[in-house]
Order: C-alpha cells, then sequence, then structure tokens
C-alpha cells in the first residue's frame, strides 16, 4: 500500500517545494498566489471559522449521498420489477442527470424553504444517477445458469431477488457508490456556491466566495484544499467500504499479481 | 416396472422456425444410466432441458415417473461466486425452506461424499475446476435425486481429472441406484459410463441409432484399454460419421 502510494507522494512533495521556491524567489505577491506555507497558516489560523464550514458541507454530501443511495436503490428495485415502470421513468431518470445543477439550484433554492434541504435534494440530484444505473445493470446481471438453477429449484421471485440478484448485484452497486460519493460532494459545493450568490450559506463554497470578494486568496486555497481533501477521502472510504463488502469472492477486491509480488 | 422416463414422439421447434428436434421416442428404466451423444446441435442438450422441464415440447410428450426427484448438473459448475462451498451446496434445500440443522447436515453427507468435507468454507474461486464441479455435483445429490440429468459436466476438465470424476460419478450412482440420463460429445465417455447410448446426428436433431454396452469386465482403467472398449467405440464413431455423411449428402 505504501509502496503503491510512495510515486505519488514523491510527486506532490516535489510540486509543493518547487512551488515554495517559486513564491519566495520571485516574490510573487500572497494575493495572487499565497506560498504552500502561508495556506497551510491560515488553515490552522482560520480553523474555527474553516472547520464549522467544512462540517456543513460535510453533513449537506453525507446527507445527500444518503438520499441518493436509498432512493437510487429503491429506484433500481423498482425497474427491475417491471419493464412498464422502467421505460416509463428511466428517460426523466436521463433528463435529471443531463440537467446542469447550476440551472435547477436557484429554483429548488426558492422553492424549499430550509437551507440544508435544499443543498441536500441538489447534491442527490447530481449524486443520484450512477446509483439507479449501475445497481438496475447489476440486478441484471445475473449468470444464467445460476437464475436456471433457482428455477429448477422452484425459487419464489422473492428468493431470487434477496439470494441471487442481491448479492450479484453489489460490485455494480459499489462502482456506482464511489462514482456517487464524488458528485455528492460536487453537488453540495455547487449548489452552496448559488446559495451563497444569494447571500445565505456557511459551507466551504460559501467561504470560498466570500474570500474572492475580500481577495483573501490564502484563504481561498485552505479552503480549496480541504474540499480536494474531502473528495479523496470520500474515494478511500467508499474503496474500503467495497473492498470489505466484496473481500474474498470478487475479482475487483481481490489482491492483484502486482500486489503480491 | 414403469419406466424413470418416457418420451414419446417428442420434438422441439423454436419460434425461429429452426428444428432442433424430430420427433422423439425414448425410454429410460430406473437405475439406467443413458447417454444421449452426438455432435453440436443434435438437440441433445434440449432433449435434456425436456426433461427437466426447462423446454416444453412442441408437440409428444415427456413424462418422468410420479415422485422422481431431479437434479441437474450443468456444463459449468455454476456455483454463487459470493457464497461459500457449504452454502453453495446447500442452496436448494434453502430454496425448500428446510429446516437449517437437518439442513447442515445433509449438507456435510453430500459433501463428504464427493470428497469435499474440508473445503466446506472455502469459496469456489479457491477450488480448481474439478473441485467446483464436485461441489456443483454435491449440489445435485444434496436433494436426494432419484434422477441425475447431466449436461456436459465434466467437458471443460482436463483427461485426468475428467476420468477421476467418471469413476466417482460410476461409483455415486451404484451407491445411490441413481438413473442418470448424461449428455456428451466424447465417444470415450460414453462408453466408460453407460448402459446404454443413443446417438443423434444434427442438421435436424434426432436419434439415428441406439446401442447397449454390456462390458464382461468391470469398469475401471483396464477396462479403458480393452478390446471390448475399442470394439464399441468404433461402433459408436462408425454410427455418429454414417449419420453426419448422411446429412452431408442430403445438405448437397
Amino acid at each position: 500500500m505504501l509502496r503503491r502510494a510512495f510515486p505519488a507522494l514523491l510527486m506532490g512533495t516535489a510540486v509543493l517545494v518547487l512551488w515554495q521556491w517559486w513564491v519566495t524567489a520571485f516574490d510573487i505577491p500572497p494575493f495572487l498566489v499565497p506560498s504552500p506555507r502561508l495556506v497551510v497558516a491560515t488553515l490552522v489560523n482560520d480553523w474555527s471559522l474553516l472547520g464549522g464550514s467544512l462540517l456543513v458541507t460535510l453533513k449537506v454530501t453525507f446527507l445527500s449521498l444518503v438520499c441518493a443511495v436509498l432512493l437510487g436503490v429503491a429506484i433500481a428495485f423498482a425497474f427491475v420489477q417491471s419493464r412498464w415502470i422502467e421505460s416509463a421513468f428511466f428517460p426523466y431518470a436521463v433528463l435529471l442527470q443531463v440537467t446542469p445543477i447550476v440551472a435547477i439550484a436557484p429554483l429548488i433554492i426558492i422553492w424549499v424553504q430550509s437551507p440544508t434541504l435544499s443543498l441536500v435534494i441538489c447534491a442527490t440530484i447530481v449524486a443520484i444517477f450512477p446509483v439507479i444505473s449501475n445497481t438496475t445493470l447489476g440486478l441484471r446481471s445475473v449468470n444464467p445458469g445460476l437464475a436456471r438453477l433457482f428455477r429448477m429449484n422452484g425459487a419464489t421471485r422473492w428468493q431470487t431477488l434477496i439470494r441471487l440478484r442481491v448479492p450479484s448485484a453489489l460490485p455494480y452497486f459499489f462502482g456506482g457508490l464511489r462514482v456517487a460519493s464524488g458528485l455528492a460532494l460536487i453537488g453540495a459545493v455547487v449548489a452552496e456556491f448559488v446559495a451563497g450568490t444569494g447571500g445565505t450559506g456557511s459551507g466551504l463554497a460559501y467561504q470560498i466566495l466570500q474570500a474572492g470578494y475580500q481577495l483573501n486568496i490564502p484563504r481561498m486555497f485552505a479552503a480549496l484544499v480541504l474540499i480536494a481533501a474531502t473528495g479523496v477521502a470520500l474515494f478511500v472510504l467508499m474503496g474500503a467500504l467495497s473492498g470489505w463488502a466484496l473481500g474474498g469472492w470478487h475479482e475487483s477486491a481481490l489482491p492483484t499479481a502486482e500486489d503480491a509480488a | 416396472m414403469s419406466p424413470a422416463v418416457r418420451i414419446t414422439a417428442a420434438d422441439k421447434t423454436y419460434a425461429n422456425g429452426v428444428r432442433a428436434l424430430l420427433p422423439v421416442d425414448l425410454s429410460v428404466s430406473a437405475g439406467e444410466f443413458v447417454t444421449l451423444l452426438g455432435p453440436s446441435g443434435c438437440g441433445k442438450s434440449t432433449l435434456l432441458n425436456m426433461v427437466a422441464g426447462l423446454l416444453l415440447p412442441s408437440s409428444g410428450s415427456v413424462i418422468v415417473a410420479d415422485g422422481m426427484r431431479t437434479a441437474f448438473v450443468f456444463q459449468e459448475a455454476t456455483l454463487m461466486p459470493w457464497a461459500r462451498v457449504a452454502a453453495n451446496v446447500r442452496l436448494p434445500l434453502d430454496l425448500q425452506g428446510i429446516a437449517r440443522a437437518q439442513a447442515d447436515s445433509r449438507v456435510e453427507a453430500a459433501l463428504a461424499l464427493v470428497g469435499l468435507s474440508k473445503f466446506a468454507q472455502a469459496r469456489p474461486r479457491e477450488l480448481s475446476g474439478g473441485m467446483r464441479m464436485r461441489a456443483s455435483i454435491a449440489r445435485a445429490l444434496v436433494t436426494t435425486p432419484g434422477l441425475l440429468l447431466m449436461d456436459e459436466p465434466f467437458g471443460a476438465l482436463d483427461e485426468i481429472t475428467r476420468n477421476r470424476l467418471d469413476d466417482e460419478l460410476l461409483r455415486l450412482r451404484a451407491e445411490h441406484k441413481l438413473t442418470v440420463l448424461f449428455v456428451t460429445h466424447s465417444i470415450h465417455e460414453a462408453v466408460y459410463l453407460s448402459d446404454r447410448v443413443i446417438v443423434m446426428a444434427a442438421r435436424p436433431g434426432r436419434i439415428v441409432d441406439e446401442i447397449a454396452i454390456t462390458p464382461d469386465v468391470s469398469r475401471d482403467d483396464a477396462y479403458r484399454v480393452s478390446t471390448g472398449f475399442a470394439s464399441y467405440a468404433r461402433r459408436l464413431q462408425d454410427a455418429l460419421l454414417a449419420a453426419s455423411v448422411e446429412a452431408d449428402e442430403a445438405l448437397a
């Protein structure tokens, strides 16, 4: 694990060192490009402000991810129960997916009184599609031999769903979850931007907006670092969750020959 | 005694007009080992699927004796990759709603029959191809079937593993007085295992010959290289060849 992360860590450190050197050597003003050390210092000094905003953004991200998973899985189950339901609703799921959230967000923020709820709705809309499409695909991707075996043994629809379709769908679901977790964060930040432009908000995107107005570029960078770190943490977390759930049987969760070497 | 399986003038024409099988008559006695031998497209799997109840004949009838429990072994092991071997073998019992404790003891017995007791807690991917097929056979035997339907079960295995599984199948069949309907395209496997071989031909699928295999020696490694074995294999090969020449002439 550490050995695989090593090139990336080395690369990152090199960029930071070069950046620090460049800013100092050429006397770049911090309101244009702050040095990495200044960004870290800002992160520490403004932690009471930024930490609070991070919590707000995290809350919206997690709530919308949970909503996207619950709703997305429910919709996928409905789709596989009936082709009619799927043909009736799938085009609208696509419609939701292809309409940019920045275009819908102002409407939702006007309609929904609670700021948190409106943000969660926006982020859910962004995150739900991969959950729906992957889970639907997974629930349909059943080994035909196993399906025949279930049928021969007189399995009920329910038994087939729980014992065959759901386990078969898990690898697809976790693939969708990984994408959805990143999208939930993006959705949360975008929605905060829209809300923040209207003067309300307290998440990281709002801090970026405010810092921009005040030309407080180090704080802007600090907020950016937090958003990026959150995205990476989510990705790693979902990978671990998927590895735990599929460990021992699915190819995606098995050690590769490279790991063993 | 009434036969275990009686097929009367059963044929199969698919919705697209393809005639998979011309009308077929076949009856299998209880305890008999009957092999359907033929090239791809001869309708042998179609016939087997009809006996399993997975396909309905277009006309004619396929009757399995009352109270005869049927189990099917596929060409692939078709195990659930997420479930351990024991859970895979227990599946038919779980689906029938048999109590866990009783099911577990039957699973244990079935795994012992195929020599997989030590691997009950392994995942399918940790097993070799032959072991997976054994698990698949254990899953069929756990329901204590009277009639075992096997669709080229050992076709994907190497010859040594295949020969060993052939021996195990003969032993299981003798111990449990199984009636077996076996599909293969291997002449040697057919001669080694069967009491009777039904020779089939393709385009359209039909039965062309029927040869009883009654060796005067016991079926073991020596039998595989005996002159009796060779002459049966020769007869089957001639029957298959004659059928394919006929088919080619019909095409020309």
